[in-house]
């Protein structure tokens, strides 16, 4: 059936069956590649898009449920301060490695500085446990958030 | 076009061509890997293009799989050519070994294959830049300087760009890649700075770079089931069925060989959206003829090696002096059984391949780590020349080994043809994880005397390893050489075999991975035996400085040095730990790198192991070429090792795969990462890779680690922490 979404500030109509997870709508209907595919089962985090605001994983996340959720992917992430910040933090670090789970790091590192905009390890520990880096960046993607965190707007402007 | 084509000898020549709007287009032949076994023919390599503005175009040959190679390699050309990085554009080239000699991401070999052959064609670059300068001139080569992709003349105080110079640099005769001046290292401008990814800034904005983003236009997406039991055959399948589904244009019976790096038995379904067909892949219906494997099982293995290792090994593999005598001579002996499991590659990104056949030829996607065999394969299997198979290396979302094998290829290009659609394969996590070629596991039986100053005089092993058909499976051997081989006196080691079904291959630091476990865990054991700081029980080990008979070269004199390093940095020796709490040190010697290393770790009254941080001292030569690339390499090596430590092992179960998903095959997560500290000793030796030898000692350290906080040693893995439980 018909399901009319809002995904990056467009609104998006899509004609899919009603399970197909957000993941693969994004994916192969609305050709948005940034948001990856790891295990389908909602451990490994891979597939982080946000909900009005909220780390969820498309994988797990039936179209039908979406309703009138705002969707923001890593394509649009850049469009918030918090975003380029974290965008930027990740470049100055030098954070990846294969870069495959680095979308969906991003985002869940998006949503805790929203939530929390100067996160303690426990904190970090907390919101990006549930993201698998397979090359292990941990290390740099601590630093990155506390880098990011420590940013101001102005810092990143034009980026 | 080409111009001019000057061979300065059998293996080494220059090309040098114009290009569009009067650019230089270097290609070299580089000479063959000193390292490698297997003698090859001269093969052409890398090329530079410098555009008239300017702008250095460098081609990376090799795929990046995560190593940072797309951005080291064409460091070592830029930094010869002496231009500044900022006007470097870096292409990803195509599978063309003709034009660019062997192409893989395998045994952290690029930085020694590339390192002198790399810079000597951005030094070649460079000569030519003076001598059209010098030329337009007409001043001697000898007075002209570079520097920023600029050839001065200080006298007569002029300068001209290699932009400026590129097209008349293009009809000058090119020099010989083995008589080019490369720079002194003090000169380096480019090389030892830490430099970023160059495809960091797309992939923070999620730009469909990697495998699984490719789209071709007409493109279907398809599944592909094979038998859960390895090497079972398609019998019948509901394939009439699956095509009445939702979203599923064809579903097919795939009938492959017997090759275990092939084409296998399945069922293939292909449609519009990967999901639906995916879910249609759910109501498959198919009987099996599983085969002969059916009837393995890791347990069975662990009963069998038990069986094998009351018997004398089945063939010897080293037997110096007389090692049954000096145990009844040692002071002490130690006997322990050590185990370690298979092991699955689990990239992040799940296997895929895009393929397009049309009129007899074939077009492929793929992230590979070696796209040559890939592409070979694929031509035989299609019944096609390789010629006809053109492979686009597309960026790896993780390698570790994996996608040293081509059986995604293959697959997706048989499916293609069946098509005549362009085809992207993908599977799923389940299929990745039940259907690799796994880190083979294995079974030591050691035996170690010392005597009564606490000196290791014997030293045994019996080890039992898989075979297939006569010899070892693929990385399950063991060599001669394997330390402390050449250091005891007397020493035996030897072999059982047991006939394997399940697919093994190269998994990150192969073999090393394991043997690092064993080895220097059980030399922990006869440290303590002796009554020896583990540390001070290695140096003894390894004794003053020399070089090991083998291949290749064992330097003792290097791996104390790191040892030392690592000892001191970690303060080895000199800090009060909590109660347990404890320190554990490792080395090892892999991929031609020198690694020491001391885990501290804390074990809880529950037996949960938290690692509280790493040290590492390494040694890869004289110099680190990207330090921020190679930092993040030996950390996630490290980390790498402790997550398989702590949460990894596949289990064979009637032939098949128990584990299905990130649940019950655990790579390590952020709350478990410890910080790891890296420090390189720079030696006058040339440098060497990094993708590998980080990972072997980490895995000991942290049970030596563990010994050091409980007094339980670890023999298997992954680590039972509820054996590690307070009593």
């Amino acid at each position: 059936m018909a399901y009319a979404i809002t995904i990056n500030g467009t609104k998006r109509t899509l004609d899919v069956d009603g399970d197909m997870p957000l993941l693969w709508v994004l994916r192969d209907e609305l050709d948005l590649k940034g948001t990856k595919f790891g295990c389908g089962a909602g451990l490994c985090g891979a597939c982080t898009v946000h909900l009005d605001g909220q780390a969820v994983r498309s994988c797990q996340t039936p179209i039908s449920s979406v309703g009138t959720a705002v969707v923001t992917t890593i394509e649009a992430i850049g469009n918030t301060s918090i975003g380029r910040r974290i965008q930027a933090a990740w470049l100055n670090v030098d954070v990846i490695q294969c870069g495959y789970c680095q979308a969906g790091q991003i985002m869940s590192a998006a949503a805790l500085l929203a939530a929390t905009p100067h996160p303690t390890d426990t904190d970090i520990d907390g919101a990006m446990t549930g993201n698998i880096c397979r090359c292990a960046t941990y290390t740099r993607i601590r630093a990155a958030i506390k880098q990011a965190a420590a940013m101001s707007s102005e810092d990143v402007k034009g980026l | 076009m080409i111009m001019r084509t000057t061979h300065s000898s059998r293996r080494d020549f220059l090309k040098v061509s114009a290009i569009a709007g009067g650019g230089l287009l270097l290609q070299a032949a580089l000479p063959r890997f000193a390292f490698s076994a297997a003698a090859q023919p001269a093969t052409l390599n890398a090329f530079i293009s410098i555009a008239p503005d300017g702008t250095v175009t460098i081609m990376s040959k090799n795929p990046e799989i995560g190593q940072g190679i797309k951005t080291m390699l064409p460091m070592l050309i830029a930094d010869e050519l002496d231009v500044d990085w900022k006007n470097v554009r870096i292409e990803q080239a195509d599978l063309d070994t003709a034009k660019y000699g062997r192409q893989y991401a395998g045994g952290s070999t690029a930085t020694p294959l590339n390192w002198l052959p790399l810079r000597r064609v951005g030094a070649a670059g460079r000569q030519m830049m003076i001598a059209a300068a010098a030329t337009t001139w007409n001043v001697p080569a000898s007075e002209c300087t570079t520097s920023s992709g600029t050839v001065r003349h200080a006298t007569s105080d002029r300068s001209l760009t290699y932009g400026n110079l590129a097209a008349a640099a293009a009809s000058l005769p090119s020099p010989d890649l083995n008589t080019v001046k490369l720079k002194d290292p003090s000169e380096f401008r480019i090389i030892g700075q830490p430099l970023h990814g160059v495809d960091s800034p797309r992939i923070v904005k999620g730009q469909p770079i990697f495998g699984i983003d490719v789209k071709v236009p007409g493109m279907r997406y398809a599944v592909f089931h094979k038998c859960p039991v390895f090497g079972g055959k398609v019998v019948s399948a509901n394939t009439d069925a699956i095509k009445a589904l939702p979203g599923v244009r064809d579903a097919f019976i795939v009938h492959g060989g017997d090759d275990i790096q092939g084409l296998r038995d399945g069922v293939a379904i292909v449609g519009d959206n990967w999901w639906l067909i995916n879910r249609a892949r759910q109501k498959l219906q198919i009987t099996w003829n599983e085969g002969a494997t059916a009837s393995q099982s890791s347990a069975g293995f662990a009963s069998n090696a038990t069986e094998l290792a009351k018997g004398k090994p089945a063939q010897s593999l080293r037997s110096d002096g007389d090692t049954a005598t000096a145990f009844t001579q040692a002071a002490h002996v130690v006997e322990a059984a050590y185990t370690y499991p298979f092991l699955a590659h689990i990239s992040m990104e799940p296997q895929n391949c895009t393929a397009h056949f049309r009129n007899g030829k074939v077009e492929i996607w793929a992230p590979t780590q070696n796209p040559q065999p890939g592409a070979d394969m694929v031509a035989s299997t299609l019944g096609i020349s390789s010629d006809d198979v053109t492979v686009h290396m597309v960026r790896c979302g993780g390698g570790f080994g994996r996608r040293l094998r081509s059986d995604f290829m293959v697959e997706a290009a048989y499916i293609a043809r069946q098509t005549g659609t362009p085809v992207k394969l993908l599977w799923t996590r389940q299929d990745d994880i039940q259907h690799d070629f796994y880190r083979p596991a294995g079974f030591h039986f050691f035996k170690g005397g010392v005597d009564a100053n606490g000196k290791l005089i014997a030293f045994s092993d019996h080890f039992v390893s898989f075979s297939r058909g006569s010899s070892f499976a693929d990385s399950a051997n063991l060599t001669s050489t394997e330390f402390p081989a050449a250091l005891v006196p007397n020493l035996d080691y030897g072999v059982s075999l047991i006939p394997l079904g399940v697919p093994t291959g190269p998994l990150r630091a192969p073999r090393s991975n394991g043997l690092g476990f064993v080895f220097q865990s059980f030399i922990d054991e006869l440290a303590h035996a002796a009554g020896k700081d583990p540390v001070q029980f290695r140096l003894d080990l390894l004794g003053p400085p020399q070089v090991l008979p083998g291949q290749p070269r064992f330097n003792t004199g290097r791996m104390r040095a790191v040892l030392e390093l690592v000892a001191q940095k970690s303060g080895w020796g000199k800090n009060s730990l909590p109660s347990r709490t404890g320190m554990g040190v490792a080395f090892y010697f892999s991929h031609l790198g020198y690694f020491a290393e001391v885990v501290q770790a804390s074990v809880a009254k529950s037996g949960d192991v938290t690692v509280d941080k790493v040290w590492i001292a390494a040694d890869v030569g004289s110099q680190i070429i990207n330090p921020s690339g190679a930092e993040n390499q030996v950390q996630g090596a490290a980390l790498d090792g402790i997550g398989a430590a702590l949460g990894q092992g596949i289990t064979i179960d009637r032939g098949r795969v128990v584990q299905e998903n990130f649940d019950t095959v655990q790579p390590l997560r952020m709350n478990q990462a410890p910080p790891v500290e890296v420090h390189f000793l720079t030696t006058n030796n040339p440098p060497t890779g990094l993708g590998e030898p980080a990972l072997p000692p980490v895995l000991p350290a942290l049970c030596n680690a563990i010994f050091a906080a409980t007094g339980k040693r670890v023999r298997s893995l992954p680590i039972d922490t509820t054996l590690l439980a307070a009593t």
